[in-house]
C-alpha cells in the first residue's frame, strides 16, 4: 500500500488557508513594528510609520474575515472530546518522542484543536479591541480608559496568536508528511494511519 | 527643529538607549497662579499668534469656555468653573488648561514612533510632528487628556511650552502676554519656592486648602498651578493624584520585552526540540501492515 493518497482539504480551504497565512505575516509584521522599539524598522517594509499605521488594520481585518470562513468550515471537527483529555496526559511524552499510549486520534488531535481555538479566540479579541482604537474612524467613540485596556489586550492577544502560529508551523514541520495536506490537499495513507487512525478508518471504510 | 536641539534631548520616544545627555541645562517651569487669573484669555490669543494657529469658529455652549475644549489648533484653553467648595459659598474658578510637561511623560512612554515625542533637558515635552504616525497612543498615555489629533493631517498636537522661544532665551508667549502676572516662568526651583510662597499667602487669607500643584505621581510637572483648593483639584477638572495609567505602564513596561523574548524563545525552543527529538515520520515505530 505504498502511496495511496487521502484528500484532507478541498482546494478552496487550502487557498483560504494560504490567504490567511499571507495576511497573518503582513498584519503581524506591521503590528510588531509598533510592538517594541527594536522592531520599528519593520515599518520600512510598508512605506514608513504612517503607512504602516494605515495598512495594519486593513490587513488584520482581511485576516479575520478569511479566518471566519475557515472557522465555519472546521469548527465541528475541533470540538474537544473525552479522548482529547486522555491525549493531553500523553502530550509530555509525545514531545519527548514517545508515542506509546496515545489514544487514537480523529481528524484533529488535541494539540491541533487547542491551536485552533487559541487562534480563533485571539482573533476575536484582536478584532474587537483593534476596531476600538482604529484611528481616525472609531477611537473617538470610546472613553480613554477603555482604550488603554484595549491596546493592552490587543498586544496580549497578538502574542497569543503568534505563539499559537509558531506551534502550528513547527508541528507541521515536525510531523513529516503534514505540509502536503495544505500544499497539495492530500496526505499519504501511512501518514493518516500513524497520526490520525480514526480519521483514516473513516476515510477508507466506504471503499 | 529636532536636529538643532538634539543635544538637549534627555528622553526620546520608542528609544531604548540613552539620549545625548552631556549638556547641563537648568530645569524650567511655568507657574500659573489661579488666584491672579481674571480669565481674559489673552494667553489663548498669544498662543494662537505665536504658533500661527487659527481654530475653526465653533459654537457657544452657554459658558465662557471658548473653544469648549483643547483642539489640535487650540493648545491652551481657559476653563471656567462655578463651584461650591464649601456649601453655600459660590466660587468662580478659572484654570488655563494645556500640557503639564510631566517629568515622567505618559505620552512619551506610550509613543511607538522613535523620536516623535522628546523631553528636553529643560523639562519641556515636545511633539516632533514629522515623526508622528497618528496612532493616538499618546492620548492613551496622557493622564491629563491633553494631546489632540488633527483630522487634517493625523498628527498629534499640544502646547510646546514655546520650546522654540525658550530655546533662544525668551519666555513662552502666554507668559509674556498675561496682564495680571498670573503666569510666571523661570527655573523649576524658583517657581516651586515662589508657588509655595503664594500658596502660603492664600492660606493666610483663609483658603486652608491652598497649595502648589506639582503632582508627584508623574514625577512633578513643568507647568504648575497655585490653587486656592489644592485639596480639591477635581473642582477644576484636574486629577488629584495623576499617574500614568498602570495599564499603559504594563503595556509599555515589562510586558513587551518579555513577550518579544517569549516569541523568540518559542522559535529557538522549536529548533532545539527538532534537533534533539527529531521528526515524527510515517514509519517510525509503526509496523507497516497491509
Amino acid at each position: 500500500m505504498a502511496d495511496r493518497m487521502l484528500r484532507r482539504y478541498e482546494d478552496r480551504d487550502r487557498m483560504n488557508h494560504w490567504f490567511i497565512a499571507l495576511m497573518f505575516v503582513l498584519a503581524g509584521l506591521s503590528g510588531l513594528a509598533f510592538f517594541h522599539p527594536s522592531l520599528f524598522f519593520l515599518t520600512n517594509l510598508f512605506g514608513g510609520g504612517p503607512w504602516t499605521r494605515i495598512l495594519h488594520p486593513v490587513l488584520g481585518l482581511l485576516m479575520v474575515v478569511a479566518f471566519a470562513v475557515l472557522f465555519v468550515r472546521l469548527w465541528r471537527d475541533n470540538r474537544i472530546t473525552d479522548a482529547d483529555r486522555v491525549w493531553r496526559k500523553h502530550m509530555g511524552a509525545l514531545l519527548r518522542g514517545d508515542k506509546a499510549g496515545l489514544p487514537p486520534v480523529g481528524k484533529y488531535n488535541y494539540g491541533q484543536k487547542l491551536t485552533f481555538w487559541a487562534m480563533a479566540a485571539s482573533l476575536v479579541v484582536l478584532l474587537v479591541t483593534g476596531v476600538m482604537f482604529w484611528r481616525p474612524w472609531f477611537a473617538g467613540y470610546f472613553p480613554v480608559d477603555l482604550l488603554r485596556a484595549a491596546v493592552l489586550l490587543h498586544a496580549l492577544s497578538a502574542v497569543v496568536l503568534i505563539l499559537a502560529t509558531i506551534v502550528h508551523v513547527y508541528a507541521a514541520i515536525w510531523v513529516k508528511g503534514t505540509v502536503r495536506a495544505m500544499t497539495r490537499g492530500t496526505v499519504s495513507e501511512g501518514w493518516a494511519k500513524v497520526n490520525h487512525p480514526l480519521w483514516h478508518r473513516e476515510m477508507t471504510k466506504e471503499r | 527643529m529636532a536636529s538643532l536641539q538634539s543635544l538637549d534631548v534627555v528622553a526620546r520616544s520608542a528609544t531604548t538607549t540613552t539620549s545625548p545627555s552631556v549638556r547641563q541645562t537648568p530645569e524650567l517651569a511655568k507657574l500659573i497662579d489661579e488666584s491672579k487669573c481674571i480669565g481674559c484669555k489673552a494667553c489663548q490669543v498669544a498662543c494662537m499668534s505665536w504658533n500661527d494657529l487659527r481654530d475653526e469658529v465653533g459654537t457657544n455652549i452657554g459658558v465662557y469656555d471658548n473653544p469648549s475644549d483643547l483642539t489640535p489648533s487650540s493648545w491652551t484653553v481657559m476653563k471656567f468653573f462655578e463651584v461650591e467648595p464649601t456649601k453655600g459659598k459660590l466660587e468662580w474658578l478659572i484654570r488655563k488648561d494645556g500640557c503639564m510637561h510631566c517629568e515622567d511623560p505618559g505620552c512619551l512612554k506610550a509613543c511607538p514612533s522613535p523620536g516623535a515625542i522628546v523631553k528636553y533637558a529643560n523639562g519641556i515635552v515636545d511633539f516632533i510632528s514629522e515623526n508622528c504616525i497618528g496612532c493616538g497612543y499618546c492620548v492613551k498615555g496622557c493622564p491629563f487628556d491633553v494631546p489632540r489629533i488633527s483630522e487634517k493631517d493625523n498628527k498629534a498636537y499640544k502646547c510646546t511650552l514655546c520650546s522654540d522661544r525658550v530655546a533662544v532665551g525668551l519666555e513662552p508667549a502666554c507668559v509674556k502676554t498675561c496682564p495680571t502676572g498670573a503666569i510666571s516662568f523661570g527655573t523649576k526651583a524658583d517657581m516651586v519656592s515662589y508657588g509655595e510662597k503664594r500658596a502660603g499667602e492664600l492660606r493666610e487669607r483663609g483658603f486652608q486648602g491652598a497649595g502648589l500643584y506639582n503632582p508627584k505621581g508623574v514625577g512633578g510637572t513643568h507647568v504648575m498651578y497655585v490653587m486656592k483648593h489644592a485639596d480639591q483639584t477635581t473642582l477644576v477638572d484636574l486629577p488629584q493624584e495623576p499617574t500614568v495609567s498602570p495599564m499603559v505602564s504594563l503595556w509599555k513596561g515589562v510586558a513587551k520585552p518579555l513577550a518579544v523574548a517569549g516569541m523568540l524563545g518559542a522559535v529557538v525552543a522549536g529548533f532545539f526540540h527538532y534537533m534533539k527529538v527529531g521528526p515524527i515520520e510515517e514509519k517510525s515505530g509503526e509496523k507497516e501492515d497491509a
